[in-house]
């Protein structure tokens, strides 16, 4: 167990070390920051002094090492458009929103895609499993900005029940919140019904049957701890849908979050809070995936036990 | 002894013509087909012929923000209405559908050959070459694409180009997985081996042998990747970043009706574009449901 | 219980258990299981599979009856039938009573049904990797059983586990409780079976070819470890298998099965000394004999009839060597060949020359 860990640490690790090299290199290869932070007529001592503020002066290697250091240390320096700002303090004070956005959508597609899925499931070719299907099909053919733009028009629009826009009071997240999930809900539903399914027709379920156990009991602690491993391992891809699914909602809805952030610093051309953002987002993409694999070795005895 | 048995096919029931093509029309996809070839298909070969109008030119002022004919104000001018510069919606999603067919064809095929080589070779060689692969996709995969696309827009501009690479981007990872997974479990059987000890080389062996057997896995993943990759391109030109104005792609409709919706002014605007997005994808989800039982019938449960 | 350990101390105790001889000495006692005319049916798209279609035996106390055939002759779906767990919506039990100990099994409510799964009826699955959930502790999967008949402490319900776990002669009980299914062998994976199965004490128990996926010597130890418990417990048990060597060695009596029948039935020792009917004919033929040089194994011409598309007549006439006009045309009666021994079969009519 330990061992498993420490090996999937490290694997992350990596991964995060590899994503920083990218990160860097796109930084330098989208152009010359020189080009585009200072004014067309600038002299060439004003370059080089900005050179020299920026490290541009140094080799690449240099640059990457300095780059990686303060990346390490959350700093990857000030904000252009807010110049008083520091890139990484900019989207720590978004992010709550983002975070909290994310963590609905999550609860709502899970909520909804995990009973359906084992409904499905155990109502094999039923009315109940042929709703599911299309249920399903439509979530992954909607594209979500159109789902918000929609649910904007049907719900804020013409019933008034929503405000179109802002972060105020509870009701605000609601459709963002649908607008995010629905699309996770679908590939959610579809993976807990076929893991389900295989589940259902396995002998020790039989047996726990022949049991005489109680067939809520056979499917909830039977089959469903057995089948949410399949589906476990789309967590964090779903992480990672989530965080860009976050920039299109928090567009759609105009919310001030990590996503709108990184929008505006996109059309700004405000690199630091674009690395900053970026390397954010992986972060919670690998650390979802690992804990996804602490998960996983919880829930599995054999990985528990045999990789010891 | 000589005696007649009854056949299954003796002892199955008459079968009249009707129910006979019935039953033979549902051996093929044939709704989402049809729907293909209206939606997506005619439209991206014909548009300049079948479109009523032209998708770029400004219709005059007062053209502006035509409901479509069943609403009130509704003509059969405009079937589905106008946006706020007048132009008619339905020749703008016509006009679309070639940039939808376009990209997706596109990018399929790239990423499809990069992703398809780079997944034999992890599967085939196994080792230390697999294991670069495999974490190269780890990494992929952690990095947001949509962020890594916006930032090469405000760098190189709004391109095909740039659609096409990000998307490619994405979607390698995923031929490479699936098609390395396939790979493992050929590699270890008889024909393969016996292909080496005859003396063919590792890149005969991976065209001549393991290829073929991975062919219709990779034609059911590229079926169910288009509606994907769709998707994905009305987001990025929904955020701004796919094909540059003013080319009619849906995801950019959609995107310029987003404003006149929420103030409660033209609610035809995105909803039209986002219902062919919606068609399209679909039917190409199904199309890829059938090819896959079809096919590949032990990834059903995926 | 103590009535059935009484009968059962009473007997000679035997190292290796004989069933022929065993029989009459241990005193079979009461019918407790009758079924008759029972038909399970599956209703699919591409027609009715008659899976079990109108079977009657009885089962005593005490006794082992056989159960035997090629697979999907409906071995498998005769033991789901009686503990009414058929695969739905498809399959039905569409007619016939499961009579035990006079209750008829068929006509009562799921929640009634729960009662006698695991309490009165238990069945050992066939095969013990799959059979337990990787995902629990032995422990857990026991007390889990015994948790469905006695509401117990959680200090009686291990003492009642670790018991359970030692009848069915597990080395150590006590720490293998904490174990999972993986760290245990195949073996041994099926004596847990075992030991959940006879935990609450039933009266019957269904063994579905409960050795099939083990090694032979430990195959052995199985049947031995089953007959023992039977002994000292005195319980009825089915034991379904498509080989007729371990027939002669476990049963009392063997019902024969094909396509969705019971063509032959009858005390072991006449079956084997007097079998009539020529699928039985056929499949003893092709059990290898360890006395015997065998030149080739014998095997049984074609295939079983799909459960769907039967035929009019007896169902083994397409297969069988010696089949007439008749036996095509219409399913024979059943002929009495002695007071327990009976056969469906036209070779046994008064009109077959």
């Amino acid at each position: 167990m330990q061992r498993f860990i420490v090996v999937r640490c490290f694997y992350a690790v990596l991964v995060l070390f590899a994503v920083s090299i990218i990160v860097f290199v796109l930084a330098r290869a989208s152009g010359n920051p020189i080009d585009t932070m200072l004014p067309l007529d600038a002299t060439p001592e004003q370059q080089q002094v900005f050179m020299e503020l920026w490290g541009l002066d140094k080799s690449y290697p240099e640059q990457y090492f300095d780059f990686l250091v303060n990346a390490f240390r959350g700093d990857f320096g000030n904000s252009v458009k807010w110049a008083d700002r520091t890139a990484m303090g900019l989207v720590i004070e978004r992010f709550p929103l983002t975070l909290k956005l994310g963590a609905v959508a999550i609860g709502i597609s899970v909520l909804l895609a995990v009973p359906i899925g084992v409904l499905s499931a155990v109502k094999k070719d039923t009315i109940f499993d042929l709703n599911g299907k299309v249920f399903a099909l439509l979530g992954q053919a909607t594209p979500p900005f159109w789902l918000g733009i929609m649910l904007i028009w049907i719900f804020a629009v013409e019933l008034d029940f929503f405000p179109t826009g802002g972060d105020e009071g509870i009701s605000w997240i609601i459709l963002p919140a649908i607008t995010l999930g629905w699309f996770q809900v679908a590939a959610l539903m579809r993976l807990v019904r076929s893991a389900m399914l295989e589940v259902l027709e396995t002998e020790y379920v039989t047996l726990a049957r022949v049991k005489g156990i109680r067939e809520w009991k056979v499917v909830w602690k039977h089959c469903l701890r057995n089948a949410s491993i399949p589906p476990l391992t789309l967590f964090g891809i779903l992480a990672a849908q989530v965080m860009t699914g976050a920039i299109v909602t928090e567009t759609v809805f105009s919310l001030p979050g990590t996503g709108n952030l990184a929008i505006e610093a996109i059309r700004g051309r405000d690199y630091p809070v674009i690395q900053a953002v970026v390397v954010l987002f992986a972060v919670i993409y690998i650390g979802m995936n690992l804990a996804v694999d602490i998960l996983y070795a919880y829930l599995d005895p054999r990985i528990r036990y045999d990789r010891a | 002894m000589e005696v007649s048995l009854p056949t299954p096919a003796q002892a199955g029931p008459q079968a009249g013509r009707v129910s006979r093509f019935v039953r033979e029309v549902r051996r093929y996809p044939l709704i989402p087909i049809t729907i293909l070839i209206v939606v997506l298909i005619i439209p991206a070969i014909f548009a300049p012929w079948i479109a009523p109008y032209h998708p770029i030119d400004d219709g005059g002022l007062p053209n502006r923000l035509k409901p479509p004919v069943w609403a009130e104000g509704g003509t059969w001018d405009h079937v589905l209405g106008t946006d706020k510069q007048g132009r008619d919606i339905l020749s703008r999603i016509i006009h679309g559908a070639k940039y939808v067919l376009m990209v997706s064809l596109s990018v399929i095929f790239v990423s499809g050959i990069i992703g398809v080589s780079l997944g034999l070779i992890a599967g085939y060689f196994g080792g230390w070459i697999d294991n670069l692969i495999m974490r190269g996709v780890d990494v992929f995969l952690a990095i947001p694409a949509i962020l890594l696309a916006l930032a090469l827009v405000t760098s190189r501009g709004p391109s095909f180009g740039v659609v096409i690479f990000v998307i490619c981007f994405i979607l390698w990872s995923r031929y490479a997985r699936q098609v390395r997974g396939e790979v493992l479990t050929i590699k270890n059987q008889d024909f393969v081996a016996r292909a080496r000890v005859v003396g063919a080389s590792h890149f005969r062996v991976i065209v001549r042998h393991i290829l073929p057997n991975v062919f219709n896995t990779i034609i059911v993943l590229a079926t169910l990747q288009v509606g994907f990759v769709i998707l994905l391109e009305a987001i990025l030109s929904f955020l701004g970043a796919g094909i540059p104005r003013p080319t009619p792609a849906w995801g950019l409709l959609v995107s310029e009706g987003r404003e006149l919706v929420i103030s409660g002014k033209g609610w035809q605007l995105s909803l039209f574009p986002g219902v062919a997005i919606v068609l399209v994808v679909l039917s190409f989800n199904l199309l890829g449901d059938w090819l896959r039982d079809r096919l590949d019938p032990k990834q059903r449960n995926l | 219980m103590t009535a059935r350990n009484e009968s059962a101390m009473s007997e000679p105790q035997q190292d290796v258990p004989n069933p022929n001889l065993s029989r009459r000495e241990m005193g079979v006692g009461d019918v407790i299981l009758q079924v008759r005319g029972l038909r399970t049916w599956f209703y699919t798209r591409a027609g009715i599979v008659k899976a079990v279609d109108g079977i009657d035996f009885d089962l005593r106390q005490g006794e082992t009856l056989g159960i035997v055939g090629e697979s999907g002759c409906g071995k498998s779906m005769t033991a789901r039938s009686l503990l009414r767990l058929v695969p739905r919506p498809a399959g039905r039990i569409v007619s016939g009573q499961i009579l035990l100990e006079g209750e008829d099994l068929v006509t009562k409510s799921e929640e009634e049904m729960r009662q006698v799964r695991g309490k009165r009826i238990s069945m050992i699955l066939q095969d013990p990797q799959t059979s337990l959930n990787p995902l629990y502790t032995i422990g857990n999967q026991l007390r889990e059983a015994l948790g469905q008949a006695h509401r117990g402490n959680s200090k009686s319900m291990v003492r009642r586990a670790i018991d359970a776990l030692r009848s069915v002669n597990v080395a150590a009980p006590e720490r293998r409780l904490h174990d999972y299914p993986h760290q245990m062998s195949g073996g041994m994976k099926q004596r847990v079976v075992g030991a959940i199965a006879i935990s609450c004490e039933p009266s019957v128990i269904i063994a579905d070819e409960p050795t099939t996926a083990l090694d032979v010597t430990i195959q052995l130890q199985y049947l031995r470890l089953l007959k023992e418990i039977q002994e000292n417990t005195g319980l009825a048990i089915i034991f379904i298998t498509h080989d007729f060597g371990v027939v002669a060695r476990m049963c009392d009596r063997v019902a024969v099965m094909y396509a969705g029948r019971i063509v032959e039935q009858g005390p072991v020792r006449e079956l084997f000394n007097n079998p009539s009917h020529p699928y039985t004919e056929a499949l003893m033929a092709s059990v290898p004999k360890l006395e015997e040089r065998v030149e080739w194994l014998y095997s049984i011409e074609g295939q079983p009839p799909l459960l769907r598309d039967l035929p009019p007549g007896c169902r083994f006439a397409p297969r069988c060597p010696e089949a007439r006009e008749q036996c095509l045309a219409e399913y024979p009666s059943s002929h009495r060949l002695s007071p327990e021994h009976t056969a469906h079969c036209w070779r046994l009519d008064t009109s077959w020359q």
